[in-house]
């Protein structure tokens, strides 16, 4: 190691998917021995461009290089020979395989096959790094951080010597974080290059040399991490504050709608995926919620839809309009919830996975919530084909017909359908996570429009987004999750884009709700 | 008691080779992550193919040698069954039908192709013979199968009863210590990985479900050259195999080793109406004797519900079976 | 978002479809229907150097010679059809319910049972209405076993329903021999009294069981199309997430509907013993649970579309025994007519759901 080399270096690289560009001449490079932090918010980019030098994606424009040669990687398998590994955030493993026999599937086809040998060199790697893994250990018995050392394992048993990590602390402790970056030091000791993404700005304070960032597919700049601050951070992240004109009326008395107290939800993997959860929600307002994706979102409506278990403890008091005595909505199923006459209105994040029913027209999506009303066993479908025409009118609905199955229909479209009839249904609340995703500007604002309409009648909205202009202009307050934590609730009047970014990314300390 | 015992080993052994071979053959396709349902038909096939060119080359050639007959017979018998494992390989894995209605629809052309040609070979009669075919296939070991009772036990089946064992521990090994058999298990258990990996999960899938078939048909030649002594005859007791087969492979739990003791037992279980009342001096009526040998499915149901109750990882099917794989699919 | 893909592109490249119109629907299966005809008329005149086309004018023969061929050809049908109208909610609810075989035979055991022991004791209206009960309770019975256990456990349902069928034939053989005493076979049941036997109706026994499949073709139309149970197990079918959103009891939607579909393969026992054979055996199913299965399956649960295919394979099927009687060949010619058929509509379904893109035809898509 005689001077500081580029292991990597991207020149102008582009890549579009159909019509949305993922990334657009981005040039950039990381050096051996260097630790490189990649940050941006969600569909910055950061995946797909790190995806292109693994060789899962092909670059549409510009040239990668590799010790400053130009390569073409087209498989991963190519992108291994050139020594570059890949920590993908979903791990690519076969569960009822034990350790040694998951990488010795991805070993060379030259080596002889011999696990007791590829056993044993995993041991060394081990050992070397300081891996407390068992190699005889099956898949399906560990832990999501040894899953994630035997994917480290994995690559540097094929000697890769520039290591990618998606989002690896996405699904750590603390205590598990602090080893893998123990880990990553080593591995830089070691005159190896590192990229690690990551949305975490004391994470990426504590272990990077360097941050590169990148916003809506594009190259912001790099920054030496020991002249950069979270403050300056954020800025470059989130960039100047874009004026969007989203119409936002005062609230008029809200009231009390929603108490939520203690909500914990225990994750697949046993960890708490959201974490006591405590606050109100008040009818004639809209409470953003912020955070990275995957930070307890989709669990904490879930679990007021009755959708997904609470830990005992948890307290879900509904305050219905007309009556003062509160509903506990733990433990309640859905059709419970529709039952004991709850207008509860939930668009989900997976919309044809979940909201409606992929292979169904318009007409039959409108029932699914209410086919079941009334004692005839003949579905109605007068009413709902009434509905889906009004919502096909007054949303502007692009449908062959109102029995052309809805997966057949663009994004947009699909949102329309589900928006309109949650909407239908007379919500007191009305929760909606990442509503306008993937939807073009028209479409997303006429979903403002909409929310803002439901607001105005007295409605209790939670807007789960993840674009922090639109949160600002719209929500009136913003409660910012943070691994699961309720991060903080601020007032979306007076917030700012970086007060909002840094408790996205950190956990402050005293949590004042 | 003692004697009916030995008998009742003697019938039990070679019953349990025919399926033996049926279950290893579909453990290896089930472990790329194809669910054949297709074993009947091609039990049926092989054990056709396997019977037609011994029978003619029996009855065409002058001086008929007992070993070119054994090859004959097990390469026809080994092509055909082959044959049918690619129709289905081609249906399910290129052009992406459904496995099970594949399978099935398998099974009923397997049974035609056999049954309609083997009547040109009845011509008329109730059976046809391939006695050279039988006796060479049904050779038992010259001096070893001599020795008293414990002779008679290990050694008086023919060879293919052997190979069967073998076989059960070739597989055994290859899934558990060569690197194709271990991407062939990746193939099965998650094909997306398999290929980010490098292996080529179309050609895995392919050539496991291909030799899977071929396996199966050596069950069917089994069955006719040497169990049933080398008569050709059209019945359905070969479909009533191919499907005891298929619930051998659930009871192993896709281990082959399992398959050994589990197809004896099922060859046991079958036969043990006959053997009850001299054994355990219970007498049954003649009707229950069906309801004896339901025993063996009525076993599997069981092993099903406790795998599925368990759900110890190591028992379950592959986790694609019966899944095709599309690359581009989420 | 895809996992892996390499971007060297092959030769052709496969895209899914979304939508396909009905004609072209239509076309890719008459092409396939047409081909695999081609095919068997190559086999047919290689193996018997007969002219494909008389054969074929003799298979046609088989259900249009005359008005008796056409209506055994609906006793099958409808026989076949019974079968696919139970297995219909099963398979639109993704359960994989391949044990229709079982559930016919129990369902046939347990009418001849009634016959043979009610027979002289009830009267007529009352003893039909004790045969239909025990037929569909020992259907429903033989389909909600291995229902309740998926539903409890997730029991992989292909297997446990296989592995039942010959639970029932044995129990069936057993029965049976219980049933003939010391006779030889059991031959017909009540042949002196015929209690139990459908009434002769414009000619023939078998025309109750045709009316009574035609209702039920129209019922479980509209059952499937119309009821609210019916949406239910489309929507549990097309995703159990879906379903919990919309407050879908997942685990009793799939009790019921398999009751009901071994309910009504039960019934089809029924149909068969009372009206069709008289009798019981272990063969009195013949298969067609497994041969219906590939009808719903085709149909994609269109109980109409599953009359057109029935009759489709019964047509081939007569046909075949047709061709076996005028040219001394066997009726196993059928089974192989039939398989090659089902092998292309099958591999046909391929290119209703699929494109093929070749080389440098297309944008990166997401």
């Amino acid at each position: 190691m005689a001077q500081p080399q580029n292991a990597i270096r991207l020149e102008r690289v582009t890549k579009t998917f159909g019509e949305v560009v993922a990334n657009k001449d981005v040039s950039l490079n990381v050096r051996r021995g260097e630790i490189l932090a990649l940050l941006g918010e969600n569909g910055s980019g950061k995946t797909t461009l790190m995806n292109m030098i693994a060789g899962i994606y092909y670059p549409d424009g510009g040239q990668i290089y590799v010790d400053d040669q130009p390569v073409d990687i087209r498989s991963p398998r190519d992108a291994l020979g050139l020594g570059i590994g890949m920590i993908h955030q979903h791990f690519k493993l076969v569960d009822v395989f034990t350790a040694t026999e998951n990488i010795a599937l991805s070993m060379d086809k030259g080596e002889k096959f011999d696990l007791r040998k590829v056993h044993d060199k995993a041991r060394a790697i081990c050992e070397k790094y300081q891996f407390a893994l068992d190699l005889d250990q099956k898949v399906y018995e560990m832990s999501v951080s040894q899953k994630q050392t035997l994917e480290i394992v994995k690559v540097l048993y094929r000697g890769a010597d520039i290591l990618i990590l998606d989002e690896p602390t996405a699904v750590l402790t603390p205590q598990e974080t602090e080893r893998l970056f123990a880990v990553i030091r080593n591995m830089k000791a070691d005159g190896k290059a590192v990229i690690i993404i990551t949305h975490k700005l004391h994470e990426v304070l504590s272990i990077s040399d360097r941050v590169a960032i990148l916003r809506k597919g594009e190259y912001v700049g790099d920054i030496a991490t020991k002249n950069a601050t979270e403050s300056i951070l954020t800025e470059m992240m989130v960039g100047e504050k874009v004026v969007l004109n989203i119409d936002r009326p005062v609230p008029e008395n809200p009231v009390r709608r929603l108490a939520i107290r203690n909500l914990t939800v225990v994750g697949p993997e046993g960890n708490h995926v959201l974490d006591n959860a405590d606050f109100d929600v008040f009818g004639g307002e809209i409470l953003g919620i912020a955070g990275i994706s995957g930070n307890g979102q989709k669990e904490l409506l879930e679990a007021i839809a009755g959708l997904q278990t609470a830990a005992p403890g948890a307290k879900i008091e509904f305050f219905p309009p007309d009556s003062d005595t509160p509903v506990e909505l733990v433990g309640k199923s859905p059709k419970a919830i529709r039952e004991a006459g709850i207008h509860l209105s939930f668009v989900p994040e997976d919309r044809l996975g979940m909201g409606l029913v992929g292979s169904m027209g318009m007409t039959d999506n409108m029932m699914l919530k209410s086919y079941g009303k009334g004692v005839s066993p003949i579905v109605d479908r007068k009413a709902p084909h009434d509905l889906a025409e009004e919502i096909r009118e007054e949303l502007g609905v692009v449908t062959p017909s109102l029995n052309t199955p809805v997966s057949r229909l663009s994004g947009g479209n699909v949102q329309k359908v589900l928006v309109g009839r949650e909407l239908a249904a007379d919500p007191i609340v009305l929760m909606t996570a990442y509503a306008v995703r993937g939807l073009d500007i028209n479409t997303s604002y006429t979903i403002y429009r909409l929310l803002n309409e439901q607001k105005k009648k007295g409605v209790a909205v939670i807007y789960v987004g993840e674009d922090l202009d639109v949160l600002l202009e719209l929500c009136d307050r913003i409660l910012i999750l943070c691994g699961g934590r309720v991060n903080g609730i601020l007032d979306g009047r007076s917030a700012t884009k970086e007060e909002v970014g840094l408790r996205m990314t950190n956990l402050v300390k005293e949590a004042g709700v | 008691m003692h004697s009916s015992l030995i008998a009742w080993i003697l019938r039990a052994v070679p019953f349990g080779t025919i399926i033996m071979y049926g279950a290893l053959g579909e453990i290896l396709t089930e472990k790329s992550g194809n669910l054949n349902l297709g074993v009947p038909g091609i039990m049926y096939l092989g054990g056709f193919a396997g019977f037609a060119s011994a029978y003619y080359y029996e009855t065409l050639s002058a001086s008929p040698n007992a070993f070119v007959c054994i090859v004959v017979a097990l390469v026809c018998a080994v092509l055909a069954s082959m044959a049918g494992g690619l129709i289905y390989s081609f249906l399910t894995i290129t052009l992406r039908a459904n496995q099970n209605v594949t399978g099935l629809a398998l099974t009923t052309f397997g049974m035609g192709v056999a049954n309609f040609f083997g009547v040109f070979i009845l011509n008329g009669s109730s059976y046809a013979a391939a006695p050279l075919a039988n006796k060479a296939f049904a050779a038992q070991m010259p001096v070893l199968s001599k020795l008293g009772d414990a002779g008679k036990i290990l050694f008086s089946y023919g060879f293919l009863a052997y190979a069967a064992l073998l076989l059960a521990v070739v597989l055994h090994w290859f899934f558990t210590r060569t690197r194709v058999g271990l991407n062939l298990r990746a193939v099965g258990e998650n094909p997306a990985t398999a290929d980010a990996a490098g292996i080529n999960v179309t050609l895995y899938k392919y050539a496991a479900t291909c030799v899977g078939a071929a396996i199966c048909g050596l069950g069917g030649l089994y069955y006719v050259l040497d169990y049933n002594q080398g008569i050709w005859a059209t019945t359905d007791q070969i479909e009533a195999l191919g499907w005891l087969a298929v619930a051998l492979v659930i009871f192993t739990t896709w281990k082959p080793l399992n398959a050994i003791w589990g197809a004896y037992l099922f060859g046991m279980l079958y036969w043990l109406y006959q053997f009850l009342p001299s054994l355990l001096g219970i007498t049954v009526s003649s009707a229950m004797t069906d309801l004896i040998q339901m025993l063996p499915y009525v076993v599997t149901i069981g092993v099903l519900i406790v795998v599925s109750l368990r759900k110890k990882k190591e028992n379950q099917p592959p986790a694609h079976l019966g899944l095709a794989y599309f690359r581009e699919e989420r | 978002m895809s996992s892996t893909q390499t971007v060297r592109e092959p030769l052709v490249r496969i895209v899914k479809r979304e939508g396909a119109t009905l004609p072209k629907k239509i076309l890719v299966r008459a092409v396939a229907i047409l081909l695999a005809l081609v095919v068997d008329a190559m086999f047919i005149y290689f193996v018997t150097g007969l002219n494909p086309l008389a054969v074929y004018g003799v298979m046609w023969g088989g259900t249009f010679a005359n008005p008796t061929r056409f209506s055994w050809m609906l006793r099958d049908l409808v026989t076949l059809l019974c079968v696919g109208i139970g297995l219909a909610p099963a398979f639109k609810m993704r359960f994989w319910n391949c044990g229709g075989e079982g559930q016919i035979l129990i369902g046939g055991l347990a009418t001849a049972l009634v016959m043979v022991y009610l027979g002289s004791s009830l009267p007529a209206p009352l003893l039909f209405l004790c045969m239909a009960g025990a037929s569909l309770a020992a259907g429903a019975l033989w389909g909600v076993i291995p229902a309740w256990f998926k539903s409890r456990w997730n029991t992989n349902e292909t297997l446990f329903t296989l592995m039942m069928n010959y639970v029932a034939t044995s129990i069936v053989a057993c029965m049976t021999n219980i049933m003939r005493g010391s006779a030889s076979s059991l031959g017909t049941l009540n042949k002196a009294t015929k209690a139990g036997w459908f009434p002769v109706f414009m000619g023939q026994r078998y025309n109750i069981n045709i009316i009574v499949v035609v209702v039920l073709t129209f019922a479980m139309y509209a059952y499937l199309k119309y009821s609210k149970q019916g949406y239910e197990i489309s929507v549990v079918g097309e995703s159990e997430n879906t379903a919990r959103y919309a407050g879908i009891n997942v685990r009793r939607v799939m009790v019921r509907t398999m009751l009901i579909s071994g309910a009504i393969c039960g019934l089809c026992g029924f149909l068969i013993v009372a009206g069709r054979d008289q009798t019981i055996s272990t063969t009195s199913a013949g298969g067609r649970g497994f041969t219906a299965i590939i009808v719903a399956w085709l149909a994609k649960f269109n109980t109409f579309t599953m009359a057109l295919i029935a009759f489709l394979l019964v047509f081939l099927e007569r046909g075949a025994s047709e061709i076996a009687s005028a040219y001394s060949l066997n009726q196993y010619a059928a089974d192989i007519i039939t398989g090659v058929i089902l092998f292309f509509i099958l591999g046909s379904e391929f290119f209703i759901n699929y494109r093929v893109v070749p080389r440098g035809m297309h944008k990166e898509e997401r």
